[in-house]
C-alpha cells in the first residue's frame, strides 16, 4: 500500500540532524497544544462533553450497518447519488469515472484524508485529471511534491521562508518575499482562478448525519464550501465511521473537533450539505477500505471513533520530534500508528513501536480512544504474526530466561557490573544505541540484594 | 502490616541506594519491610516490546514472592503499573488478582495508605521533578495537564514536607522524557532529544536536583547529563524523603 523506503527510527534519525529546527517544529506543536489547553479550559463540562462524544461514536460504531442505510436512503431522498466502495481501488474508480463522464480535466479538493489514504491524486493523473488541493497548507505541500505530515496543519513542517521560494518558484511572487500576508493573498488569487474554472470540486466529510442525510465540512478558508458551490459537480468521500446519527449531536461534536484540533472555539465555516442546487449532481462515495476490519478487531475498534483533529499529534512528544513525514503514512503521528497496521501490518509494523506508551494521546483525544493502550496491543498482534525482526526476538527470549531464573539473574548482573567497570569500552562505544549520546550507569559495587543480605537479617 | 518491597531489577543491579533509601524509609515510618530474595523483573521490557507471552515465568516468580504480604511496595511507577495492568498467572488467577489490588508505587503508598502528614527530612536545594508517564497517567499519581480537572501531586505533596527543599516550575511540568524502555534504544535520536529537552527545562528553571519516580527516566537523563559534563544531580525522591538533617544531596 505505502511506498516504504525507511522505518520511522530512519526517518527520526535523519529529521534529526537539524536540531535547530527539530527544536522549532517541537515548539511550534507545542503552542498548538498549549492553546488547545486554554480552550478546554474555557468549558467546565469538557470531561463531560469527551465521555458523551465517545458513548455516541460507540453507538454509531455498533450500529453502524443501519445508520448507514439510513443516511444513504436520506441522501437518495435529498437528491444525492451515493456509491459503495470496499477499497481505494473501487474509491478511486468511481471518482474517476464520475470525472471522465463530465469531462473534467482540472478540479478543485478540499481536505480529505481519505483521499489521501487512497492515493486518489495519483491515480487520478494517470486518468489526465489534474487535482488543485484548495486547502492552503495542502496547496504548498503539493507544489512541493511532498505529502501532507499533518492531518490538520499539512504543511506545518515548512517554514515561512521555504513557501516565500515555493510560491516565487510556481506563483511567479518576488524572489524572498515570505511575509505569511503576502503569501496568502497570493495563494487566494491563484486558487480563485482555479475555483472558477473547476467543473468538478471534491470535498471531505467530517460528519455524515444519518437521520437527515446531510454532510458537514469544517474548513477555517471556505475552501470546500467555493469549490462545491461553483462546481457543477460535487464528489464528497468519506470513510463508512463518519456517520453520527442525529443532527444534535453536532452539538457535541462541533464544540470539541476545532478546540482540540487549533485551539478554536469552532471552525470559521461548518457547512452543511444537503442537497444539490438546481443542475447540480451531488455524488456521495462511502468508503470501507478495511475499516470493517478494523470494526471486527475488538482491542482497536475504539480506533474508528477517530474525528481527525489531530490532537495526538500535536501533545505527542515523538511526532513533535520526528516529524509527521516520519510516520510514512496519510494520517501519522499516535492515531496513524493505530490505523495504519489495519491497512497494512508488514509496511506499518515499525509504527506501534514509535511511541514512548507515555499516553498523552489518550487524554487529549476528544473522543477518548485509548491509543496508548492500542499501540501496546498492537505490539502484541505484531510480533505474534511475525512482523518484528528475528533478532529481535532471539534477544527478548534470552532476556526472558535471564529474568525468570533468579541464580542466572544473579550472575548475569555480577558479570555484567563488572564488566562495566573493568572495561567500561564493551558499553560505552558507538555500537550501543544508548552510549552514543549517554553514559551507561555506574556501576555500584554490590546490588541491594547483595546488600541487604549483608547488613538485614535475611529471610 | 507487613509489607514486600519489590526492587526492580535494575534498580538491584545498578541503584541499590534506591533500594536502601526506600527501605529505610518505609522502616522510618513504622512498616514491618521484607524483601523477598529471589525476585527478579516484573517482565515489563518483553511485554512492552511486544513480548507478553514470554512474561510468564517472571509473573509467576512474583507471585510467589509476594503473596503472603499485606502490601507490595516499589520504588517505581512503570514497574508497579505493569504488575496493575498485566500480572496474570492462569493457575494462580485468584492470587494475581490479590497482587495487582495491593501493589502500591511508594509515595503513593506513603499519601494513601500511609497517610503521611510529616517527615523528618531536610533537602536544602532546588528540585524540579520530573513526574514520569507510567505513575502520572498510568497510576495517577499526579493530575495530567491534559485534562479539564483539578491538580494534584502526590509526589509534590510530599516533597513540600521535606525541610529546605524549593521546588521548581517548570514550562512543561508532565511531558515525558523519552526512556520509554527498548524505545531508548530502538529509537535512539528522538530518545535523546525528549531527554534533553527536559533537562533544559529543569535547567532553565534553576533546579540543583532532577527528582522523580521512576529510577529508569532517570537513568536516561542522568546518562545525557553525565554525557553533557553538566553539575546538575539526579536522585530518586526516596533518596531525597530519607534525607536526614544535616545529610548532603548525593553523599
Amino acid at each position: 500500500m505505502n511506498k516504504q523506503t525507511a522505518d520511522h527510527a530512519t526517518l527520526a534519525d535523519q529529521f534529526n540532524a537539524n536540531e535547530p529546527r527539530v527544536n522549532w517544529h517541537d515548539e511550534t506543536l507545542w503552542w498548538v497544544r498549549a492553546k488547545r489547553d486554554r480552550m478546554a479550559w474555557t468549558i467546565p463540562e469538557w470531561e463531560l462533553l469527551r465521555e458523551t462524544a465517545s458513548d455516541i461514536k460507540r453507538h454509531a460504531l455498533g450500529n453502524l450497518h443501519e445508520y448507514l442505510l439510513e443516511f444513504e436512503e436520506n441522501a437518495i431522498q435529498n437528491g444525492a447519488t451515493v456509491h459503495w466502495a470496499a477499497d481505494a481501488a473501487e474509491h478511486n474508480k468511481i471518482v474517476t469515472d464520475i470525472l471522465l463522464r463530465h469531462q473534467a480535466k482540472r478540479i478543485v479538493k478540499s481536505k480529505s484524508m481519505l483521499t489521501e489514504e487512497c492515493h486518489l491524486n495519483p491515480h487520478l493523473a494517470e486518468h489526465g485529471i489534474e487535482v488543485i488541493d484548495t486547502d492552503l497548507g495542502e496547496r504548498i505541500v503539493q507544489l512541493a511534491k511532498e505529502p501532507p505530515s499533518h492531518i490538520v496543519l499539512p504543511c506545518i513542517h515548512k517554514k515561512k521562508e521555504e513557501i516565500g521560494e515555493l510560491f516565487h518558484e510556481h506563483l511567479g511572487t518576488p524572489a524572498g518575499n515570505a511575509d505569511p500576508q503576502f503569501l496568502t493573498a497570493a495563494a487566494r488569487e491563484h486558487l480563485r482562478k482555479e475555483f472558477l474554472q473547476a467543473k468538478a470540486a471534491i470535498t471531505g466529510v467530517n460528519f455524515a448525519v444519518a437521520d437527515t442525510g446531510e454532510m458537514v465540512v469544517c474548513t477555517n478558508e471556505g475552501n470546500a464550501d467555493m469549490g462545491a458551490h461553483l462546481a457543477d459537480v460535487h464528489i464528497a468521500c468519506m470513510g463508512i465511521e463518519k456517520i453520527i446519527p442525529q443532527r444534535k449531536h453536532l452539538g457535541v461534536f462541533l464544540r470539541l473537533l476545532a478546540r482540540s484540533a487549533t485551539g478554536q472555539p469552532i471552525t470559521t465555516y461548518s457547512s452543511h450539505f444537503r442537497k444539490p442546487r438546481e443542475g447540480q449532481e451531488l455524488h456521495i462515495v462511502i468508503v470501507d477500505n478495511g475499516r470493517s476490519r478494523q470494526l471486527g478487531r475488538e482491542d482497536f475498534r475504539n480506533s474508528l471513533k477517530c474525528i481527525r483533529c489531530g490532537a495526538c499529534m500535536n501533545t505527542c512528544p515523538v511526532y513533535r520530534r520526528s516529524g509527521g513525514h516520519s510516520y510514512h503514512t496519510a494520517v501519522a503521528g499516535p492515531i496513524g500508528s493505530i490505523l495504519a497496521p489495519n491497512l497494512d501490518m508488514k509496511a506499518n509494523a515499525d509504527l506501534p513501536f514509535a511511541s514512548t506508551l507515555c499516553g498523552s494521546c489518550s487524554n487529549v483525544c476528544p473522543v477518548k480512544i485509548d491509543i496508548h493502550q492500542q499501540l501496546y496491543k498492537w505490539r502484541q498482534v505484531l510480533v505474534q504474526e511475525g512482523y518484528t525482526p528475528a533478532g529481535k526476538t532471539v534477544a527478548m527470549k534470552m532476556m526472558s530466561g535471564v529474568l525468570s531464573t533468579p541464580a542466572v539473574y544473579r550472575t548475569a548482573g555480577k558479570v555484567g557490573r563488572w564488566v562495566l567497570k573493568a572495561l567500561p569500552g564493551m558499553a560505552n562505544n558507538r555500537l550501543n544505541p544508548w552510549a552514543k549520546q549517554r553514559e551507561m550507569p555506574a556501576p555500584p559495587a554490590q546490588s541491594f540484594s547483595e546488600w541487604y543480605q549483608k547488613n538485614k537479617q535475611s529471610k | 502490616m507487613k509489607v514486600g518491597l519489590f526492587i526492580p531489577c535494575y534498580i538491584d543491579q545498578f541503584y541499590p541506594q534506591v533500594g536502601i533509601a526506600t527501605l529505610q524509609l518505609l522502616e522510618k515510618l513504622g512498616c514491618e519491610v521484607d524483601y523477598p530474595k529471589g525476585q527478579t523483573c516484573c517482565g515489563q521490557p518483553m511485554a512492552n516490546s511486544g513480548y507478553e507471552h514470554l512474561t510468564h515465568a517472571c509473573n509467576s516468580l512474583f507471585i510467589d514472592h509476594f503473596a503472603s504480604y499485606d502490601y507490595i511496595v516499589g520504588p517505581s511507577g512503570s514497574c508497579v503499573l505493569h504488575i496493575k495492568e498485566h500480572l496474570h498467572d492462569p493457575e494462580k488467577e485468584t492470587t494475581a488478582g490479590e497482587i495487582r489490588k495491593r501493589v502500591y508505587e511508594l509515595t503513593e503508598f506513603l499519601t494513601d495508605v500511609l497517610h503521611i502528614e510529616s517527615l523528618p527530612a531536610s533537602f536544602p536545594y532546588k528540585v524540579g521533578l520530573h513526574q514520569s508517564c507510567h505513575g502520572q497517567r498510568g497510576l495517577g499519581l499526579a493530575q495530567m495537564s491534559e485534562l479539564v480537572a483539578s491538580p494534584f501531586s502526590k509526589p509534590e505533596q510530599l516533597l513540600r514536607m521535606v525541610s529546605g527543599l524549593e521546588m521548581v516550575e517548570l514550562d512543561r511540568k508532565d511531558e515525558c522524557c523519552g526512556f520509554g524502555g527498548t524505545f531508548c534504544v530502538t529509537e535512539e535520536a528522538v530518545s535523546v532529544k525528549m531527554g534533553k529537552d527536559r533537562i533544559t527545562d529543569h535547567v532553565k528553571h534553576g533546579a540543583e536536583v532532577i527528582t522523580g519516580t521512576d529510577v529508569s527516566c532517570l537513568m536516561h537523563l542522568e546518562g545525557i547529563l553525565r554525557r553533557q559534563g553538566a553539575t546538575i544531580k539526579v536522585m530518586h525522591i526516596a533518596e531525597i524523603l530519607n534525607n536526614q538533617i544535616h545529610e548532603q544531596a548525593n553523599s
